[in-house]
C-alpha cells in the first residue's frame, strides 16, 4: 500500500518517537549519513547540524522550481540550482515535515549545481534551500502552498 | 531502479527512478500499526570510477524517490553506474549506458 496523503498525514503529526528511532539508526550504514541534522525536528537545528556555525547570507542566486500550488503534498516536484561560484553543496529542508531536513546533496567538480527531485510537504510552508561555498551559506526561501490534504494547513 | 543517462549539448542528463516504499516510520497500517522506518538514506553515481553526484536524503523524499542531474566530461556508450543503500541495510547497485539524444 502507498503511502496515502492521509496516512503521511498523520506520519507527520509528530510525537518525540521519530526522533528517538532516527537517532537510534545503526551507525555503521549512516557512515556519510548526516543523522543528526535528519533527525532534527526543528528548521534551524537541523541547518545548524548540518552545518555547523557557518554564517548565512540570504541570495539571489539560488534558484527553486517548484510550482506555487501543489495540490498533492506527497509529490512536490522540485528543481534547485544556483549560480554561486565554488559551490561544494545544496540542501532542501521545510519547516512543514517533522523532519526538516529533506535532502542534501554534494555539488562534484563535474556536477552541474542543478539537482531535481520530489518531496513531501505535511502542509503550506517554506522550502528552504542552503548553499555552501567555500566557509560561507547562501539561502533563500520560498513558500509552497499545500492544498487537499495538507493537515489542515 | 531505472536510470536513463542521455547525452544534452556539452553534458550527461541523468534520470533515475528508484522503486522504495520511503516509509516515514509514522504512518499507520491498515491494523492501526505503525510502519516502521524505511527509507534510502543514500544514492551515489560514478563515471570511470568518480564520484560525479552524491545525495543524502530521508523520509522527507517521496515514495519511489526521483532523482536527476548533469554532469561533464562523459561520452556516448561510457557506463554510469548509480547504488544506493537504506537504513536497514538494503541496497542496490545499477549500471546504465550513456546514450545519444
Amino acid at each position: 500500500m502507498g503511502i496515502s496523503r492521509r496516512n503521511f498525514c498523520k506520519t507527520i503529526a509528530g510525537s518525540a518517537a521519530s526522533v528517538a528511532v532516527l537517532a537510534a539508526m545503526p551507525g555503521k550504514l549512516m557512515a556519510n549519513w548526516s543523522d543528526k541534522a535528519f533527525a532534527a525536528d526543528k528548521l534551524e537545528d537541523a541547518i545548524a547540524a548540518k552545518y555547523g556555525s557557518l554564517p548565512i547570507e540570504e541570495s539571489t542566486a539560488i534558484q527553486i522550481k517548484a510550482p506555487e500550488i501543489a495540490e498533492n503534498g506527497a509529490f512536490v516536484p522540485v528543481t534547485i540550482s544556483t549560480t554561486i561560484p565554488g559551490v561544494t553543496n545544496m540542501s532542501i529542508f521545510t519547516p512543514a515535515n517533522f523532519s526538516p531536513m529533506v535532502a542534501s546533496v554534494d555539488v562534484m567538480p563535474r556536477m552541474k549545481p542543478e539537482v531535481s527531485l520530489r518531496i513531501r510537504m505535511a502542509k503550506t510552508a517554506n522550502l528552504v534551500v542552503i548553499a555552501q561555498a567555500g566557509g560561507k551559506l547562501y539561502r533563500v526561501t520560498r513558500e509552497v502552498k499545500v492544498t487537499i490534504g495538507g493537515c489542515g494547513g | 531502479m531505472k536510470i536513463k543517462a542521455i547525452v544534452q549539448n556539452d553534458a550527461v542528463s541523468v534520470k533515475m527512478l528508484i522503486p522504495h516504499p520511503m516509509e516515514t516510520g509514522r504512518r499507520k497500517d491498515q491494523n492501526g500499526v505503525l510502519v516502521p522506518h524505511h527509507f534510502i538514506t543514500e544514492v551515489t553515481a560514478s563515471h570511470n570510477g568518480e564520484t560525479v553526484f552524491h545525495a543524502e536524503i530521508g523520509p522527507g523524499v517521496s515514495k519511489d524517490p526521483y532523482l536527476s542531474f548533469q554532469f561533464t566530461g562523459a561520452k556516448v556508450g561510457d557506463k554510469l553506474k548509480v547504488s544506493w543503500v537504506d537504513n536497514k541495510g538494503g541496497a542496490e547497485t545499477a549500471e546504465e549506458a550513456i546514450t545519444a539524444m
